[in-house]
């Protein structure tokens, strides 16, 4: 028994919990927007083209969350005004743009070493990295997230089941893709260092496909992803503990775990449902 | 805008002028003259690719011109009932969350009474109250259709735009849409429809607009419904016979032209 409950009393690792649970949530509710928005890659992309921010900043102090901030907000704009234009080919731009980011950040810290967070904290997500002030920060992006969600829920969900529509009906979609890039660019900003870039992506899409897989009704599904990744973040950040091995990995295993769990009762028959989010056949 | 009573179509609420539009470098629509007033029925007709869709999407105000000015009045209410093939329905809504989208948020997210109450009058007068917590993939294509209707209708319009609504349906249901809307008209809702349905939708409507890259030709389906108007618009020589008084389209072998989608 002591061994179970061992990590809580490391202060340090308590902090972690508390982060990860957070980070888990927040990235949860952003996660359905993103899913049912067919941008899944964009998760992807944008926590590397973010990493190129990272780098940067480190290599010129500047603080962390102000550049690579920045870095991202540009780049989660530029990506949703390429999603746009389907004619071009917005996966190959994401890819193009985004991996471009993460390469010159890859070779600025290989050539100048890192100021801040450490690179495979950066990659990998890390609990011995977290300080107070990356708690405080992604407790505040959390809760701002969530106003925005709330105070914009009809709006957000209008202009996600049918933009045309809302666009004509009174949404300002221009303004709602905005406030959306925006609350998805400061989640994984801050969800940064507890998860890592290379992993982040992935706790934006499996709660959210979990949740879909089982419910059909929208305010469900916000609710259930959120549930699901805070769980995730949480046990996910205690296997880290006692596997050894960095946190980002274990809260997308433990993630895995679920939707490999949920497919498995529900016989995988409502993989259907999570499989096509995007899809429009009638 | 001023009021056109000589018609007996009433208020003019969208104006399209020599309205010009495509897409990179094609143009699907030119020089397009419409009027669409408040006590319009109109039925756009037109082969796949004649640009029926654009015109929607111009009177929509979502497609934006090239050349040629729209005029609407001021504040107009348009309610828009999409295609079917078009909407994602694997999306997790239920059919009184897909029609609450329509009532812009005061506040709170979930609807209040008053929101909650609305909903279900629309959904009941459209016959589908009973449907409301199901998820919108589980309803039948005509139950599909009065769902967004009704999601249009709790914004009270004044002008109704619906593309292709009695596409997907059986006959039956297709019977029911057409009462449904001449209801609606006869409440006072200007509605514009788009259909490929020649013999069992276009020729039961009041007022047609022949399509095909510009406007062929308007009026009723007496002056529309023309062997010389459907071969400019559809490509492709048409017999036009009359039973009951309404015009029957037969194609060259004498077999009744398609229904429904083509």
């Amino acid at each position: 028994m002591d061994v179970l409950l061992d990590p809580f009393t490391y202060p340090f690792f308590v902090k972690g919990l508390i982060v990860a649970t957070m980070a888990g949530g927040l990235c949860g509710l952003i996660g359905v927007f993103i899913t049912l928005r067919g941008m899944s890659y964009i998760g992807h992309g944008l926590s590397h083209a973010i990493f190129g921010g990272f780098a940067a900043s480190s290599i010129i102090a500047v603080n962390y969350y102000l550049g690579a901030g920045l870095w991202g907000l540009a780049s989660a704009l530029a990506i949703n005004s390429v999603t746009k234009r389907r004619r071009i080919g917005a996966d190959a731009a994401i890819g193009v743009i985004t991996t471009a980011s993460f390469a010159l950040g890859v070779a600025l810290l290989k050539f100048y070493g890192s100021k801040g967070p450490s690179f495979d904290a950066a990659l990998f997500g890390s609990v011995l990295g977290i300080t107070y002030t990356d708690m405080w920060i992604l407790a505040g992006v959390a809760v701002f997230a969530g106003i925005v969600v709330f105070l914009n829920y009809r709006s957000l969900l209008f202009a996600t089941f049918d933009p045309d529509v809302a666009d004509v009906s009174g949404v300002r979609v221009a303004r709602v893709d905005a406030l959306l890039m925006l609350v998805l660019s400061l989640s994984i900003l801050a969800t940064l260092t507890v998860i890592g870039v290379t992993l982040v992506a992935a706790t934006l899409v499996v709660p959210a496909v979990v949740a879909r897989m089982l419910t059909n009704r929208f305010s469900r599904m916000l609710v259930l992803s959120t549930i699901i990744g805070a769980v995730c973040g949480f046990v996910g950040m205690y296997l880290s503990y006692h596997l050894d091995v960095p946190s980002g990995t274990t809260i997308v295993l433990t993630g895995a775990a679920v939707f490999g769990a949920v497919m498995l009762v529900t016989g995988g028959r409502r993989l259907q449902r999570a499989g096509h989010l995007d899809t429009h056949t009638a | 805008m001023t009021a056109d009573d000589r018609t007996g179509r009433g208020e003019e609420l969208v104006h399209l002028a020599g309205v010009d539009f495509g897409y990179d470098h094609h143009a699907v629509l030119r020089g397009v003259d419409l009027s669409v007033c408040e006590r319009d029925f109109i039925g756009v007709v037109g082969p796949s690719g004649s640009g029926k869709t654009t015109l929607l999407r111009l009177l929509l105000g979502t497609n934006k011109p090239q050349r040629g000015t729209i005029t609407r009045t001021p504040g107009i209410a348009v309610g828009y009932v999409p295609q079917l093939e078009t909407v994602n329905w694997n999306f997790p809504v239920t059919v009184a969350e897909c029609v609450l989208m329509a009532r812009k948020q005061r506040g709170l997210p979930w609807p209040s009474r008053t929101d909650k109450a609305d909903i279900a009058a629309v959904l009941d007068r459209l016959g589908i109250g009973h449907l409301a917590h199901r998820h919108i993939r589980e309803l039948s294509g005509g139950q599909q259709q009065r769902m967004f209707i009704a999601r249009a209708l709790l914004r009270r319009p004044r002008l109704l735009l619906m593309d292709e609504p009695t596409s997907g349906v059986d006959v039956a249901s297709r019977h029911d849409m057409l009462h449904l809307l001449t209801d609606l008209h006869s409440e006072g809702v200007a509605i514009l429809i788009t259909t490929h349905d020649l013999n069992g939708v276009a020729s039961h409507l009041p007022r047609l607009v022949a399509v095909h890259g510009r406007i062929v030709a308007e009026g009723t389906p007496r002056e529309v419904i023309t062997p010389p108007v459907l071969e400019e618009t559809f490509g492709a020589p048409m017999q036009v016979l009359e039973h009951l008084g309404m015009p029957v389209v037969l194609d060259l072998e004498g077999n009744l032209t398609p229904s429904g989608s083509s």
